[in-house]
């Protein structure tokens, strides 16, 4: 049975047990929020989702409220936003001081909230460098807790995401911490540097140490490709970040349809070895082609020769040409690869059928 | 796999793991595993020799020995079957073959097993009733399945097990088998095998070969055509295509000493670190008379390539991958191939092109896809589209457009299939097949008393070539770890000692030791991800008589310390 209540000043439809919050999106009716996040459970915490309910003395979490029958919501009213701004205020109060250096300036839920509604950091806040910088020793996971806006969304999407509870809340109050296990550090508490907690943060509190001050975030600056994971089978989906045509990071995307957001470490922080100087950049060919007629495996006449295109796909061609007509198609073996292209695995299979004539083709599905 | 991913996650009552370390070789699922279990109370069975790491959610954990997976899963038939257990309406509708397979089944009662298996019977029985209970089960299983000799086997008796249940063909249910590599199932598909031609039609039968052969502007049968060759001492070649079944990788590579392999063509493989008895790879390989790579990396195999193609990483090119659930999806280009090195699918046609054009006397090929000309992977994609009716409808623009589509995907107007098997069979009734237990072909001696089983682990990938490339990787997991019991690290005495050598009847290498219970007694495991102690050197070319698989789960070895 739907109910019906008031969303500012108009009446609408709701099914019960939805929260305030699902109604309004449902309406794009916008609430700003910080701790919510629609793929974890919501914990209520931040207080920056909080809209006027009529009759009720207190202004009401939308995330973690639920709508019921008649109920008249103001989500927009004086009293919601001075109460918003005092949040952010009290959050800038206790947070590093500066954006200008953020590696996640541009992205950053709490700067863009702190822009839309006008607040600076008050004059008698900056409590100042409260815990070390960068302080666990992760190699992929920078942590810098003075960001830190104990939203628990790191809990959450450690928790419910990757099923691993490496995070959790210390102490109480002002003193309010998140702690890796019980305070040891992430890959002692059993981490899988997933990267979840990173990609989940609002702040610049959890970041990727591997691109940091590299302006991941710095939207004009970067361009973001969608593609698919090259390791395992299980097809994550994530966007490839490119700057000044270098691949500077992978993030999560959404719409991913295997994935969502999550990924594993090799796909998220596995990415290094694309710009690795090992890299080969122009055909070789061992000198005794070049130079000898027949196959010799010592000395110089093994050495490589970097040549051009034309050379060494000429020599390949007629090799492979010799092997199939000297000794017949089926002296000629292909090994196509279960890391390319579904395309150049075609080809593969067209070459050694089409072109050798011989089904000797396989690839490492067996190994 | 015949389900997807995120339907057996939300809609199997339990999951029966086996020979799959899924929250390291398949990390994602393993946490919609881990997720479906914790917050759905979803039932899991993980049967492994190890206590991988999906074993701390498992409501059961059946620790076999290495290579008893049929001996388990015929005992667990037996208790289901003896305890009246089965689905009886399904058996009768949808399968064939029952009662000769319940015969062999009968020969499994839970003494025997225990004793072949190592599980207790009280660990039988409840495993049953788990089983027994909870409906729709999703088996899932890797290469803990299938690098054995008796692969294939292992294989069926899981099907087996999942018609007995009635578990096919439904949500949540079905046999999933984990596929390695990113596009194993794409190079499969694609006719990446020395059987089937793209969409699995085999090479065998006279429709596919004239199908391709008319598509690809060659020969059909019987109108043979020779080309006399131009330069002398060459044969005439002739050009048909082959209807007798290839060789495997497996033994392609051997065939080298067997003087049945003189040319080799290798893209994107790494095979003296992928596959068994490395130093018998090394030999062949140093033999052949040419051997042609294309690789991104100078890999172990670079050392013995002839000519070496520089091709480009999944960064630098645009096409598809199909994953482990038969879903296809875009690969985007981000970035510039470094220096010359130029995609995989341009490399390939250029050799292609050559070797055509430089084929004397050769005619013209007059088919619709005779020729060698893409301007780009998506006119590649067209001719697959054409000639491979699983895919007759996926095609880039609908990829790009935002389509999720997962073959069987026959037409443009298809919406892709997620589940396979509801309500029949591909082949009609589904066929159950009776299966004895076969021990492994090397079984642990007075020489070599241990049992060495392989595979990878979280950080790192493969033949390692990308990982150990990757700095924050090599941070976590540096080097190669043989995984060693406490109770074998104390009869050792690796008190404080860490290396160790692990000795096959084909090699040796030596590598830092893990004292872990995460193997049993009696057994060690090992990575083949470094060069410098791959565990490949100490594994055997034995195969499974049908797959051609090796048998990398099970080696026996002997441990010792080093000096
Ligand atoms: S990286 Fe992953 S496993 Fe590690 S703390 Fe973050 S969410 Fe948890
Ligand atoms: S580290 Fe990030 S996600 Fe975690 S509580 Fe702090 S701000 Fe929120
Ligand atoms: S991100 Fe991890 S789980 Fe996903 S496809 Fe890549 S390797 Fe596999
Ligand atoms: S978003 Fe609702 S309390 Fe934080």
């Amino acid at each position: 049975m739907p109910i019906n209540i008031t969303l500012n000043g108009k009446k609408i439809e709701a099914q019960p047990g939805q929260t305030i919050l699902e109604v309004a999106r449902g309406h794009d009716v916008r609430i700003p929020t910080l701790c919510y996040h629609k793929d974890l459970s919501p914990t209520g915490n931040c207080r920056m989702c909080v809209v006027d309910v009529k009759g009720s003395r207190f202004l009401q979490a939308a995330c973690v409220t639920q709508v019921s029958d008649g109920m008249e919501i103001e989500t927009d009213s004086p009293k919601a936003v001075a109460s918003r701004k005092l949040t952010l205020g009290l959050m800038l109060a206790n947070h590093s001081p500066s954006c200008v250096t953020c590696d996640i300036s541009g992205e950053c839920e709490l700067q863009d909230l702190a822009y839309e509604y006008q607040v600076d950091a008050p004059v008698w806040g900056m409590k100042g460098t409260r815990y070390p910088v960068d302080s666990d020793p992760n190699p992929f996971v920078r942590v810098d807790f003075n960001k830190c806006i104990l939203c628990r969304r790191c809990v959450a999407a450690c928790a419910e995401i990757q099923a691993r509870d490496v995070w959790g809340v210390a102490k109480r109050g002002f003193e309010e911490i998140i702690v890796a296990g019980a305070g040891a550090t992430m890959l002692e508490a059993r981490c899988e540097s997933c990267g979840q907690c990173v990609a989940y943060c609002p702040t610049g509190a959890l970041s990727n140490k591997l691109s940091y001050g590299q302006g991941i975030a710095r939207a004009r600056q970067v361009t973001r490709v969608a593609t698919t994971c090259a390791y395992c089978g299980v097809g994550c989906q994530f966007d490839l970040l490119v700057k000044h045509g270098k691949v500077i990071s992978v993030a999560s995307n959404p719409d991913a349809p295997v994935n969502g957001m999550a990924l594993c470490v090799k796909g998220r922080y596995g990415y290094d070895y694309i710009h690795h100087p090992d890299r080969l950049k122009k055909p070789r060919v061992r000198r005794y082609l070049l130079e000898y007629k027949e196959k010799r495996l010592k000395g110089n006449a093994w050495d490589w020769i970097e040549t051009d295109w034309d050379t060494a796909l000429d020599l390949t061609a007629k090799k492979l040409r010799e092997a199939r007509d000297n000794f017949g198609p089926d002296s000629v073996g292909v090994l196509t690869s279960a890391k390319c292209l579904n395309e150049e695995n075609y080809l593969m299979n067209k070459l050694a059928r089409q072109v050798i004539g011989t089904n000797n083709i396989d690839h490492c599905a067996r190994l | 796999m015949s389900n997807s991913m995120d339907d057996v996650a939300q809609k199997a009552e339990a999951f029966f793991v086996i020979g799959s370390n899924t929250t390291e070789q398949h990390p994602v699922f393993g946490t919609m595993l881990r997720r479906a279990v914790r917050f759905r109370g979803a039932k899991l069975i993980v049967a492994d020799p190890r206590r991988i790491d999906l074993c701390d959610f498992a409501t059961l954990h059946l620790r076999h020995k290495p290579g008893a997976d049929i001996a388990l899963l015929n005992g667990l038939m037996y208790i289901l079957l003896d305890k009246g257990w089965e689905d009886k309406d399904f058996i009768a509708e949808r399968t064939e073959g029952f009662d000769e397979f319940k015969a062999t089944i009968m020969e499994y009662p839970p003494t025997l097993v225990s004793e072949i298996t190592g599980v207790p019977i009280n660990q039988l029985y409840e495993a049953a009733e788990i089983m027994a209970a909870s409906k729709p089960m999703a088996v899932i299983w890797a290469m803990g399945i299938t690098q054995h000799i008796t692969g294939v086997r292992n294989v069926m008796t899981l099907a087996n097990l999942q018609m007995l249940l009635g578990n096919m063909g439904v949500p949540g249910g079905g046999v999933n088998p984990l596929r390695g590599q990113n596009n194993v199932q794409g190079a499969c598909d694609m006719g990446g095998l020395p059987n089937v031609f793209p969409g699995y039609q085999p090479v065998t039968s006279l429709e596919a070969i004239a199908k391709f052969g008319t598509a690809w502007g060659l020969q059909v049968e019987g109108s043979k055509v020779e080309i006399e060759n131009a330069e002398a001492n060459l044969q005439p070649a002739t050009f048909q295509l082959s209807n007798r079944v290839g060789m495997t990788a497996t033994e392609i590579i051997p065939g080298v000493l067997e003087g049945k392999t003189h040319a080799l063509y290798i893209l994107g493989e790494d095979p003296v670190m992928s596959d068994p008895d490395t130093h018998h790879v090394r030999d062949c390989l140093e033999k052949v008379d040419f051997l042609v790579l294309q690789e991104i990396f100078p890999s172990e195999t670079a050392a013995y390539a002839d000519v070496l193609l520089p091709g480009v990483s999944f960064a630098e090119k645009t096409g598809t991958f199909t994953n482990t659930e038969r879903r296809v999806q875009m690969v985007r280009q981000a970035v510039e191939p470094p220096g010359d090195a130029k995609p995989d699918w341009w490399i390939t046609a250029e050799i292609a092109r050559r070797i055509l054009a430089g084929t004397p006397g050769l005619p013209s090929l007059n088919g619709p896809f005779a020729g060698w000309d893409y301007p780009d992977t998506s006119a590649i994609m067209g001719e697959i589209n054409a000639l491979t009716p699983s895919y007759g409808g996926i095609t880039h623009a609908r990829l790009e457009a935002g389509e999720r589509l997962q073959w069987p995907c026959p037409t443009s107007e298809h919406g892709g299939t997620p589940v396979l098997h509801v309500g029949k069979f591909a082949r009609g009734l589904g066929k159950f097949t009776p299966i004895d237990h076969i021990p492994p072909a090397e079984e642990p001696s007075d020489d070599y008393p241990m049992v060495m089983s392989t595979g990878r682990v979280l950080y790192h990938w493969h033949g390692g070539q990308m990982t150990r490339r990757a700095k924050g990787l090599m941070q976590v997991y540096g080097e190669a770890l043989i995984e060693i019991n406490p109770e074998d690290g104390a009869r050792l005495g690796l008190n404080g000692q860490t290396r160790v050598r692990v000795t096959s009847r084909r090699g040796s290498i030596e590598a830092q030791a893990w004292v872990t219970d995460r193997v049993p007694p009696g057994m060690v495991y090992a990575n083949f991800h470094f060069p410098e102690a791959s565990a490949n050197e100490l594994t055997q070319a034995i195969l499974d008589p049908v797959a051609k698989i090796p048998e990398y789960k099970v080696t026996a070895v002997k441990v010792e310390l080093t000096n």
